[in-house]
């Protein structure tokens, strides 16, 4: 299999502008501002069938045609390189290696949305990523990549780096842009939506650093060739992130289509130690469990909505036999707990109350009609606030339960 | 006084053209001062809202939202540990123990001599190479006992 993304990882010095430039680099934009108009741009990626690798799984074309072409006020492209969501470790190695792939894609992006100004907004703790690309950044403006008439053309795009502080729900959209103007990260709420007004009161685009790494080669080779890959409504590749008892945990760029059976046995050297696996969170912490029972399922977007659970943001954490489900679903709520940002009540008050009845019953002082209060308050935590880090506390830990209900009625009373 | 060298205060300046809004260099000048001061206090929250042009309550009320602006001292080495399911499944909990014991400490506190303080966080973004923990800002990944020893010797 061809990659696609991680194309340029193991080459020696990577992150280098020359390197980039050797393999072929920033011959998609030239590409783009010699013959193409800003609207073949977003049809070529509409053609491919891209969709969001940050979490959602939204189609990228249809998301940039939506911004309004013309504009009164500036329009914006947030990036987001937040990488928060627990399991996930993917966009961190685009960063730090392949900086350059990201900024083509960026100027791509620009290009077609008829963007004048993108931000970067990075984890505060990824401090070797922030220098690489800001690195990256320099280089590109030495050159005459950006700036004023980038590669000679007629059109100006200025790049920034912004760090976080340490909150995942900047990684929300709406909370990024807050973040991105200097506020508490605190998502708004839509409508409006981005693309209408978004950062600085712009239609703003906000894309995940992977998405955006896919548009330089689906605009050299062709929306067609991108949506050959994967399946049908689930083109290209992904990068996901492996962790947990694996033996051989890491990034692997594959197929979208790919069944768990096949990335955990085959590609990850099975279960670590020879253990027998329990189950595996298919997209990030906020994706719900499955069972050993569906390891046969797709790893694409929409066989995994069809399961009950998601694609995330490709990061599989693989558990074995020896595990405790209860202690997993008590940690993974007291992140949400931690995490809330405390606008909805439902959010606030939920999260707290489902980390503290999950820690009661993992340490032996639950009573059985905790684990169906626990159900009962996830209930009442689903789509009725402001972003979805409610609903992505209330998923898991109904599935935990649903799934491994034996596990939590041994610890009872 | 609590104040920045004429060179950050340049990066300042650079860092406001960037942006259209006053207020949207707020959280790089606050990464700035933490470096600088170590952590934030009252006297740097006017220096920062003076530098800013942003009023002290809101820079106040951005800097507590966030988890990366020490609001207190740490030791010299602030070690963040990860408690994340992944760090977790890769044996966190063990070593989360290890540390408490050697140090005689807490998650939380920080050691009479003010060399380390031990701080359990959420995913540092190093699933794959799990344990990980961050100690002021360099990572270390796939840790064990063996291995923490070492680092934990090696700082002096
Ligand atoms: C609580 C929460 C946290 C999120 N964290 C991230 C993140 O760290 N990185 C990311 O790319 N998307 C994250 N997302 C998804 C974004 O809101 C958004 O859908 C995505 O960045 C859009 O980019 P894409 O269409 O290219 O995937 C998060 C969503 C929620 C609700
Ligand atoms: S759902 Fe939770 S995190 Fe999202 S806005 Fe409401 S309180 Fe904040
Ligand atoms: S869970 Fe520990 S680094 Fe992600």
């Amino acid at each position: 299999m061809e990659l696609i993304v991680s194309k340029n990882f193991n080459k020696k010095d990577s992150y280098k502008l020359e390197t980039y430039l050797a393999g072929g680099g920033y011959e998609a934009i030239k590409k783009c501002l010699d013959s193409m108009k800003p609207a073949d741009v977003i049809e070529e990626v509409k053609k491919s069938g891209l969709r969001g690798r940050g979490g959602a799984g939204f189609p990228t074309g249809m998301k940039w045609s939506f911004v309004p072409k013309e504009s009164s006020v500036p329009k914006y492209l947030a990036v987001n390189a937040d990488e928060g969501e627990p399991g996930t470790f993917k966009d961190r190695l685009v960063l730090e290696l392949d900086p350059h792939l990201l900024l083509e894609g960026i100027m791509i992006a620009s290009y077609a949305v008829g963007i004048g100004t993108a931000y970067i907004y990075i984890r505060g703790e990824y401090k070797k990523a922030f220098d690489t690309v800001r690195n990256a950044i320099e280089e590109c403006y030495q050159k005459g990549f950006l700036g004023e008439n980038i590669f000679g053309k007629n059109y100006k795009l200025d790049i920034h780096v912004h760090a976080g502080a340490g909150a995942y729900i900047c990684g929300e959209e709406t909370g990024l842009i807050e973040s991105l103007e200097g506020r508490r990260g605190q998502p708004r709420l839509k409508p409006p939506f981005p693309a209408i007004s978004g950062l600085f009161m712009g239609p703003t685009v906000i894309n995940n650093v992977e998405t955006l790494a896919f548009v330089p080669s689906i605009i050299n080779k062709g929306g067609e060739w991108f949506a050959s890959i994967g399946t049908p409504k689930n083109s290209g590749t992904r990068l996901f992130g492996v962790s947990g008892s694996v033996e051989k945990p890491g990034v692997y760029e594959l197929e979208l289509g790919i069944t768990a059976r096949k990335l955990i046995y085959e590609i990850c050297g099975g279960v670590k130690n020879g253990k027998k696996l329990k189950g595996f969170i298919p997209g990030g912490l906020s994706a719900p469990i499955m069972t050993a029972e569906e390891l046969d399922v797709p790893l694409d977007f929409d066989s995994l909505a069809k399961a009950g659970s998601m694609a995330g943001s490709g990061g599989v954490i693989v558990i074995d036999e020896s595990a405790d489900i209860p202690k997993i679903a008590a940690r993974t709520a007291d992140f949400y707990a931690h995490e809330s940002c405390g606008q909805c009540t439902q959010c606030r008050e939920g999260t707290r109350w489902v980390s503290q009845l999950f820690n009661k019953i993992y340490q032996g002082r639950g009573q059985k009609k905790d684990i169906d209060l626990i159900l009962d308050v996830c209930s009442n935590m689903m789509g009725q606030t402001i972003c979805v880090l409610s609903d992505a506390c209330a998923m898991p830990s109904i599935a935990f339960i649903k799934k491994f209900r034996h596990e939590f009625e041994a610890l009872v009373k | 006084m609590k104040k920045f060298s004429e060179e950050k205060l340049k990066e300042v300046e650079r860092l406001k053209a960037r942006y259209p809004e006053r207020q949207a260099p707020l959280l790089m000048i606050l990464h700035m001062a933490c470096d600088e001061f170590g952590y934030l206090d009252d006297e740097a929250y006017s220096y920062i809202s003076e530098l800013s042009g942003v009023p002290k309550s809101k820079v106040y009320s951005v800097a507590t939202f966030y988890s990366m602006y020490n609001q207190k001292p740490y030791g010299r080495y602030h070690l963040q540990l990860c408690k994340n399911v992944s760090c977790m499944l890769a044996g966190a909990d063990d070593i989360v123990k290890y540390i408490c014991d050697k140090l005689n400490i807490s998650p939380g506190e920080t050691t009479p001599d003010n060399r380390f303080t031990l701080s359990l966080v959420e995913c540092l973004g190093s699933c794959g190479k799990a344990p990980a923990m961050i100690i002021n800002k360099e990572y270390y990944e796939n840790l064990d006992i063996e291995k923490v020893d070492k680092i934990l010797a090696g700082l002096k």
